[in-house]
């Protein structure tokens, strides 16, 4: 289970990644907390951005090991019950989160929350191994460094995947049901996207702008 | 970005997050995506409801060695995804759809259907069909029939049809009730991405055992 130490020589880790903190800290209001390796946190989607971002800027092994705590056994689980079984669903695990690690400098926290971009990479891993399928992904809208998101437009993204996830926990339970067969199984997609009343307006039109800076800043490239 | 009128369905764009929809479906959805933002927005949101499940499901315990062995990819630089050397943008075609052309609109492998009209299957999984039509400018496609549901999108020109107008970027979603009789916009030749989801059907014994290798 989550929040079980990982023997596998932190130590050494943990003073890297103190010594990297001050930089990287408070980045969207997140405390000095994120660096206690292995122990609970609370599921703040800022807590994982800047996890995230300590991937992608310090190589912190000890960030992804608690990244690995928290998702991959809903990474598992999402897999099981897509149809895999257990040791499959094990090494696309493996997978899945190294993926996160070396593609980390494509996250994007204007447009994704981290759980929104560990579902992706662990929707394309089932597509890949379980169902054997190329996935056609569509053309990357790519950035430089210079075109860092801007802090409130993450603040305000992650907040928005915050309040999705509360919406979703608070609907009736057939309709739950309903959307996670829609993302585990093969239920059919016309009665879920017209019966579940899904509240996606708001984060749509944040996507949306976030998009429209990013052609922008394309444009004048 | 041009201006699109025609977009895809939120049963489309549910599917292609949830990654349940037959690969020449993403293909198309993926291809629409790549032109058209309010789209691309909206697949975005249904990653993040996609996000929210994969939060809130029940957790299934993972072994030690499972973590030993994502640190040790992690650690072997030489694992990470092979990157596949950026393709130079084509006009024509996105990037999505170039894999499946071979690299260019130049290396697609037409097929004359009659008319002056052109096909090419493309290469997917058979639990439904991707294929380029090129239709020459003012031709228009003979009435033709298909189970199940044909997906339309315009990449070069415009046709007209029934249900409207569709130029580069808009996407026409037509169920099998639909016969639609699509003309080319006689300024230009009109390249459209097709996408049926049920296999064509043959009549007779020898185009059946022939489909396999002319992949028709």
């Amino acid at each position: 289970m989550f929040g079980h130490s990982y023997p596998v020589a932190l130590d050494e880790r943990e003073a890297v990644a103190v010594e990297a903190r001050p930089q990287m800290r408070d980045v969207i209001g997140v405390s000095e907390r994120t660096t206690k390796v292995g122990s609970e946190t609370p599921d703040s989607a800022a807590t994982w951005v800047n996890l995230m971002l300590r991937i992608r800027d310090q190589k912190d092994e000890t960030a992804f090991v608690e990244m690995f705590g928290h998702f991959a056994p809903r990474v598992k689980a999402f897999l099981m019950r897509s149809g895999s079984d257990a040791a499959t669903a094990e090494e696309c695990v493996q997978e899945v989160m190294a993926t996160v690690w070396h593609k980390a400098h494509l996250f994007d926290p204007s447009r994704a929350s981290v759980a929104t971009w560990v579902f992706t990479i662990a929707r394309n891993k089932k597509i890949d191994a379980l169902r054997k399928q190329r996935r056609p992904e569509p053309e990357e809208l790519t950035w430089g460094p210079a075109a860092e998101p801007d802090q409130a437009d993450v603040i305000g993204l992650q907040q928005e995947s915050e309040q999705l996830g509360e919406a979703i926990a608070s609907l009736p339970a057939k309709q739950r049901e309903l959307i996670e067969k829609a993302y585990f199984g093969d239920l059919s997609h016309s009665e879920i996207a017209e019966q579940t009343g899904l509240p996606l307006g708001t984060i749509k039109s944040r996507i949306r702008l976030a998009l429209e800076r990013l052609r922008h800043a394309m444009d004048q490239k | 970005m041009t201006e699109i009128n025609h977009h895809l369905t939120d049963e489309l764009i549910m599917g292609y997050s949830a990654g349940t929809l037959p690969e020449a479906v993403n293909l198309i959805v993926a291809t629409h995506v790549s032109m058209c933002d309010s789209c691309r927005a909206a697949v975005e949101s249904y990653d993040a409801v996609g996000g929210a499940v994969i939060e809130q499901t029940e957790k299934v315990e993972v072994s030690d060695a499972c973590l030993q062995g994502a640190l040790d990819l992690i650690r072997n630089t030489a694992w990470a995804a092979p990157q596949v050397a950026p393709r130079a943008a084509d006009p024509v075609i996105p990037a999505p759809l170039l894999d499946y052309v071979g690299g260019s609109l130049d290396d697609v492998k037409w097929r004359p259907v009659g008319m002056g009209v052109k096909q090419a299957i493309l290469a997917t999984s058979d639990e439904a069909t991707a294929r380029l039509l090129y239709i020459p400018a003012g031709v228009a496609v003979p009435d033709h029939s298909h189970e199940g549901m044909e997906l339309t999108l315009v990449l070069q020109g415009a046709f007209q049809d029934e249900d409207g107008r569709f130029a580069r970027g808009d996407i026409e979603i037509a169920d099998s009730d639909l016969h639609h009789t699509p003309i080319a916009d006689v300024s230009e030749d009109c390249i459209c991405l097709a996408v049926t989801d049920a296999p064509l059907k043959f009549k007779g014994l020898l185009p059946r055992l022939a489909q396999p290798f002319l992949k028709i």
